[in-house]
């Protein structure tokens, strides 16, 4: 394999990551705050669907962009209401989130499954972008994966560096002993329950407008559920979570450059990778039971209500 | 404003009343839909939920859509009961089938029906569980999450049975079609009334609606299980064991998911293709909880997620939508649900402006 093809193989790894960056820094904000969300996968193809559809009518790509994180964030309000007002189940209720947006999504996608889209283009940074090697694998992409690396920065500052950071995390460890000292949990939540949408939405939006500028049923393809596995992989850090998205990417590519190679598999058994590599990770982080007890959130997926503490 | 305050103790009427709740607000709700889509709501309800079911053929499509569901939600229920989450009934759906389908395959040609069915729906279970039993497994071994798992294995399924009928069981003489060889008549379920599909699935579906109504009512374990759902800490102390909660609970989801399967191809689609369920595997999970975790409101709401399914196909038809209206709809359903759920628990307190702050 030449320099040329591996520098290939870096960048197509980087753009098959993009989605699962934002949706899993999403989703560890949420989980982060206590809360369990298991309909990333509905609000990403929600958003994926409503920013095509914008950016179909109008040309806008930006707009597109912005109201593919709006869906996102709208599905999220739903599940927020369900679960932090009325206290439903969390995994029925982002079940229930999934299984709607899916539907949603086909019902109203219907009518642009062969609507061809000018989608969004890779940058082309003077010089820098024609850089050797380095042009190419740092310069060359489209400015969502830029905004990806920078959400990145932004959520690890954030609940690390920050004192409503702090006050997040304090939540997701015990809602009551934050209740006592005056933090409105619900409503930290709730913010908290809509980044993570917007984030989905935006993991929707670009796979709709510049990874594979098309609409089609299902295409999400359970990116979704990929990065909830993610979330837990990392152990809720920031960190781990962008080095799992980046293996995932990996993962996604070397399929198509194994057939490549002239091995000969049938097409089926090599777009199972991803899916068998997320039972695989899940199973070796999970392994060690003190390891998730000791990071996952301590209230993560339980109801709260001032009412009832 | 409105506030939600506890209830002394949950409310019985509540939890009986609340699907029915759901059930009217999806109404509601799907109506004002069909307004804002320039339908005329009484003209689409009745194309929706009349007209899909007015006559006796119609009755037995909805029959051969709710038994699938009702059976799934079944087998789910069990484990939900315990908070074991498989949300995978769709993959275990389609390993139970290509279980059987390879069953059929391999004997149709040289084994009479009375012993070929049976060997199918063994075949149909035993792929089902053992698909199930790798959520099992590395949830009592390794400690992983079994829904999403569960969830993972349903697209490794979908891709296995796309490799059969693209590569070693295509039909040779299908035009290249991705599907199998049409059954034999002898690998064929008997139809059950006369000029409908209703086939012998059906009655599988109410064998099976008797013994767990039976099971959930009268066996230790049931009883176990549903302790180790309720109160997870009581069910530690009493001794119940938790492997065996996630191995039964699993296990009776992906055997009745692979009978599911096995009926569908044994039944309305006679060979293996493309997709076996319009998505069965995920209806059932919203069966199980509409009815309440209890055979004869599983009954009842593979009934109406049935018409669901029904409802979406005649609305194609009579006015030009998409028939993906369906999954909208159930989606609305458990939604609703969930949302009115709250009311067994709280009761909706009108408090006035002047009170709050007098008491504040």
């Amino acid at each position: 394999m030449d320099t040329n093809t591996l520098i290939l193989m870096l960048v197509a790894t980087v753009a098959a990551a993009i989605p699962l960056i934002f949706a899993a820094l999403g989703e560890l904000v949420v989980e982060k705050s206590g809360v369990l969300n298991l309909g990333v996968e509905g609000m990403m193809i929600v958003g994926a669907l409503f920013a095509f559809i914008v950016a179909a009518e109008t040309g806008q790509l930006w707009l597109a962009t912005l109201v593919g994180a709006l869906a996102g964030a709208t599905m999220a309000l739903i599940f927020g209401f369900i679960t932090l007002s009325l206290m439903a189940n969390q995994v029925a209720t982002g079940l229930a989130l999934t299984i709607f947006g899916v539907g949603l999504s086909a019902f109203i996608g219907q009518g642009y499954t062969s609507v061809a889209l000018d989608g969004i283009k890779n940058l082309d940074i003077p010089v820098l972008s024609s850089l050797p090697v380095v042009g190419k694998l740092l310069f060359s992409y489209n400015i969502l994966v830029y905004l990806a690396f920078a959400a990145f920065i932004a959520v690890t500052w954030f609940l690390y560096k920050t004192r409503a950071g702090l006050i997040l995390r304090a939540v997701g460890e015990s809602p009551s002993s934050a209740h006592a000292l005056g933090y409105r949990v619900i409503r930290i939540r709730y913010l908290a329950v809509l980044f993570g949408g917007a984030m989905a939405g935006l993991a929707g939006a670009y796979l709709s407008l510049a990874y594979t500028p098309l609409w089609a049923e299902g295409m999400t393809a359970g990116r979704g559920w990929i990065a909830l596995a993610l979330v837990v992989f990392a152990t809720w850090r920031p960190g781990r979570v962008l080095i799992g998205a980046l293996l995932f990417g990996g993962v996604t590519i070397a399929q198509f450059h194994v057939q490549g190679l002239g091995v000969e598999i049938p097409s089926q058994f090599l777009s199972m990778l991803p899916y068998l590599a997320t039972i695989i990770v899940l199973v070796l982080i999970s392994r060690d039971a003190g390891v998730i007890r000791l990071n996952a959130p301590a209230s993560l997926g339980q109801p709260w209500h001032n009412e009832l503490h | 404003m409105l506030r939600l305050e506890p209830r002394s103790a949950p409310s019985n009427l509540m939890v009986y009343l609340s699907p029915l709740l759901a059930m009217i607000l999806m109404l509601v709700v799907g109506m004002i839909v069909f307004t804002i889509l320039g339908q005329p709501p009484f003209k689409a309800f009745h194309a929706f939920f009349i007209e899909p079911i007015n006559d006796w053929y119609g009755f037995g499509e909805l029959l051969i859509k709710a038994s699938p569901l009702a059976l799934i939600a079944l087998g789910l229920a069990v484990g939900f009961r315990a908070n074991v989450w498989n949300i995978g009934a769709e993959g275990q759906l389609t390993m139970g089938a290509i279980a059987a389908g390879g069953v059929t395959l391999w004997l149709q040609d040289s084994t009479s029906a009375w012993i070929l069915l049976p060997l199918m729906f063994i075949a149909g279970a035993i792929g089902g569980m053992l698909w199930a039993s790798i959520p099992a497994f590395l949830r009592t071994r390794f400690n992983t999450s079994e829904i999403l798992v569960s969830l993972m294995l349903v697209y490794v399924a979908n891709l296995i049975l796309s490799w059969l009928i693209h590569g070693p069981w295509r039909d040779p003489d299908g035009y290249g079609f991705p599907q199998s060889k049409m059954f034999e008549a002898n690998a064929l379920l008997p139809i059950l009334i006369e000029g409908t599909r209703v086939h012998a699935g059906v009655l599988l579906t109410l064998v099976a609606l008797v013994l767990a109504a039976v099971f959930f009512r009268w066996s230790l374990t049931a009883f176990q299980m549903r302790v180790a759902g309720l109160a997870p800490k009581a069910a530690l102390y009493a001794g119940f064991k938790q492997r065996k909660t996630v191995w039964f609970g699993l296990l009776a989801g992906g055997a009745a998911a692979g009978l599911a399967g096995t009926a569908e191809i044994a039944g309305p689609i006679g060979q293996l293709l493309m997709p076996i369920s319009p998505g069965y595997g995920f209806a059932a999970i919203i069966v199980a909880f509409v009815g309440r975790l209890h055979p004869v409101g599983i009954a009842l709401a593979s009934l109406l997620m049935a018409l669901l399914y029904l409802g979406g196909e005649s609305a194609q038809m009579q006015l030009g939508l998409p028939a993906a209206v369906s999954g909208v709809f159930q989606g609305m359903l458990l939604f609703f649900l969930l949302a009115t759920d709250v009311l067994i628990q709280f009761r909706v307190r009108w408090i006035s402006k002047t009170s709050t702050e007098a008491a504040s």
